[in-house]
């Protein structure tokens, strides 16, 4: 048996680019479900749609994965805007139910869709050398495409933070949150500052789709089969906090691929755990407000 | 006059009416019951093209009678789905036989319907051994886990070099299935498995790495696996090549679901060495399969290969056409269907293939195939030893739920 501290590395590392792909692409549903209360059950085929773009990029346009992941987030972003001014905004003050189907029912379209001109088989992308085998760190050789998942998640996380808590528009979209009414008494645009984070949401959900082909590889299918993952983050971080997303990524990033590694035949078990444990304790997750 | 021009529209349309109904009376209708849908699609499209291959080009072996495909969605591989679209097959659309059928729990789901409507069920995939025990109006032309399975347990100790081994399967009946009967095999011939890892619900793809980790750090110097032919083993081999299991020598063994042919190349150098027991593979050698791959790819283009499922589902296709053919057309009576297709057999693309009439499960060949890189450049798949006329040993040895 290999030393306890040694596997609790591995465990750690995988659960990291886990926890990474899990904050990167549901970091835009919480904050949009936070601003708005919009529920946008659609958010996994804008991920899934992006996945597809670098897809296409990288195989038929021979591009790097790297700039194609860039091109495919930036697309889904301006692509996500039309979405949200011609449909998502006729249903911000119906019911949850209405807003379910809708998004929904775009998600089915969207997986339609995307089997009628990629097929349903399984994607995976053309990775170049340096993404490919290992990074060595002198005790433990890590696979190298997750060191690169890990290093862009914590960029991203930084840029975020900045973003949210050091500019103008991150003070009004927290504000915005806080107190939807307030901040537009005062004269904050909400309407202009939700397609914004939703366009920012969308595109970093097609980031966390491309990244994820060479984790789980791409079907059209993805948008519904990691959605119940990506809400289960938002409900446990708190609707619309960062930081709460960021936390509960980590926690179900982490505890889960311990969980697989030490006790496999707990299957799903452990995230579920966490989930009911954490919403009993705080019903409005880690940091969302009551 | 106008009355009786009249007159002759209607005898006209009546004429074409009553040809119309004589020329239906020649069809039979097979329910074909195959996953369109889900991550799993692909896996029905193999062998929904091989039927349709099957079906466009022997059309005239069985004239004066067609036959009618009418295709439904099996959905999830939870058969909840399956057993409801199969069970409309037989009321609402009256199909004297059901084929298709990619996953076990739709075939175990829907086993005590066929048995109740006395309608037979001819499967193209589901490989759980115990499934032709459930229903005397089963009968199986693709395989069971233990076809592959349990001759891979010695193979490997034999011949591979492997005396520990670990097992990890996707955790529903056939993977337990598979599992069992390697181990049966493998420590039979004195072989000792060290760990075993259940992979999570064939529903999601999960993230393998953690339980490729585990198995890296136990050390085997095998690695058996098991999971659904499909999105799974992309993502299979994909955690193999990079916890780095290869470079730790730990050889990765299976049934040819490890290496569905369609995905083969997406799967680079992880997959070179990994060998497989398997019924069939694009690379064999025979000219029945030569002839069965230049109609593919006629039909389905250069791009699109045959894999072992779409090789079961003409073989499946070959044997209803037959039955058809000796029953005059005429499948009414469920019984008499499953007897004229005991002891079928034919050569086909996987080699020579029986339906043992004792069990209405398949005899065929196994072989051991080892993936290389061809001098093309291409992953292929080289035959390293072939065993013939393999029955079920679960049925044969009566172990578990094998009567």
């Amino acid at each position: 048996m290999p030393q306890f501290a040694t596997i609790a590395i591995s465990v750690l590392f995988d659960g990291l680019a886990y926890a990474m792909f899990l904050f990167i692409t549901s970091v835009g549903l919480s904050i949009t479900m936070g601003l708005m209360g919009f529920v946008n059950l659609a958010h996994g085929a804008f991920a899934m749609a992006g996945g597809y773009i670098v897809v296409s990029l990288t195989r038929s346009l021979g591009i790097d994965i790297v700039p194609s992941l860039i091109i495919s987030s930036v697309l889904i972003a301006l692509v996500s805007i039309p979405f949200e001014r011609g449909l998502y905004r006729r249903l911000y003050k119906a019911t949850d139910l209405e807003q379910v189907l809708l998004t929904i029912g775009l998600a089915f379209m969207a997986i339609a869709a995307f089997t009628y001109f990629y097929g349903p088989i399984p994607k995976s992308v053309p990775l170049p050398p340096w993404l490919q085998g290992d990074v060595n760190l002198g005790f433990r050789a890590f696979p190298a495409y997750r060191a690169f998942v890990i290093a862009l998640g914590v960029v991203l996380i930084a840029v975020l933070w900045y973003a949210f808590e050091k500019t103008n528009i991150g003070a009004k979209i927290r504000a915005a949150v806080d107190n939807r009414r307030m901040a537009e008494s005062v004269g904050i645009n909400v309407d202009r500052l939700f397609t914004l984070t939703f366009a920012l949401g969308s595109g970093l959900a097609a980031l966390g789709g491309g990244l994820a082909i060479q984790l789980f590889g791409l079907t059209p299918s993805f948008a519904v089969l990691y959605l119940v993952l990506f809400l289960i983050v938002v409900a446990v971080g708190g609707l619309g906090s960062l930081k709460g997303t960021l936390v509960a990524a980590l926690v179900i990033g982490i505890i889960d691929t311990g969980g697989k590694y030490a006790y496999p035949q707990a299957g799903n078990f452990f995230i579920y755990m966490i989930t009911v444990i954490v919403l009993l304790i705080r019903p409005a997750g880690f940091y969302g407000r009551e | 006059m106008k009355a009786l021009r009249l007159l002759g529209i209607a005898a006209f349309a009546f004429g074409f009416a009553a040809a119309a109904q004589a020329q239906q009376g020649k069809t039979v209708k097979i329910g074909v019951v195959l996953p369109y849908s889900g991550a799993n699609a692909d896996l029905g499209h193999q062998i929904d093209k091989a039927f349709d291959l099957y079906v466009k080009l022997h059309a005239s072996d069985i004239a004066p009678f067609q036959v009618e495909l009418i295709k439904r969605d099996e959905g999830p591989p939870t058969g909840a789905q399956a057993k409801t679209v199969a069970t409309e097959l037989i009321t609402n659309d009256k199909v004297p036989l059901l084929t298709g059928f990619v996953f076990s729990p739709s075939a175990i789901a829907l086993a005590p319907v066929m048995t109740q409507a006395k309608v037979p069920m001819v499967i193209a995939n589901a490989g759980t051994a115990w499934i032709t025990d459930l229903s005397p109006y089963i009968v199986r032309l693709s395989f069971s886990m233990w076809h592959p399975a349990y001759p891979m347990g010695s193979y490997a100790y034999d011949k591979l070099n492997c005396k520990t081994a670990a097992v990890a399967y996707t955790d529903f009946p056939p993977g337990k299935d598979s599992v069992e009967a390697f181990e049966t095999g493998f420590q039979k011939a004195g072989g000792k498995v060290i760990l075993s890892i259940p992979m999570g619900s064939p529903v999601q793809v999960p993230d393998f790495t953690p339980f490729m980790q585990r198995v890296k750090d136990a050390h085997p110097d095998c690695l058996y696996g098991f999971i659904p032919s499909g999105a799974h083993a992309a993502g299979l081999m994909m955690a193999y090549g990079e916890v780095g299991l290869k470079r730790a020598g730990i050889r990765l063994i299976g049934p040819m679901d490890l290496i569905p042919d369609n995905k083969l190349q997406d799967m680079g150098d992880a997959a070179v060495g990994t060998v497989v027991m398997g019924h069939y593979a694009v690379d064999l050698d025979s000219a029945e399969n030569k002839a069965f791959k230049e109609e593919w790819h006629k039909a389905y283009g250069p791009d699109s290969y045959p894999d072992f499922m779409s090789a079961a589902g003409w073989d499946t296709m070959h044997a209803i056409f037959d039955t058809i053919k000796k029953l005059n057309g005429d499948l009414s009576d469920g019984m008499k269907v499953v007897n004229a297709m005991k002891g079928w057999k034919t050569v086909g693309p996987r080699g020579p293939v029986e339906i043992d009439p004792e069990t209405r499960d398949v005899i065929q060949n196994e072989h051991a195939m080892e993936v290389y890189r061809k001098p093309d450049g291409k992953l292929g798949e080289r035959v390293l030893g072939t065993t013939e006329n393999v029955k079920d040993e679960c049925k044969v040895l009566k172990l578990g739920r094998c009567k």
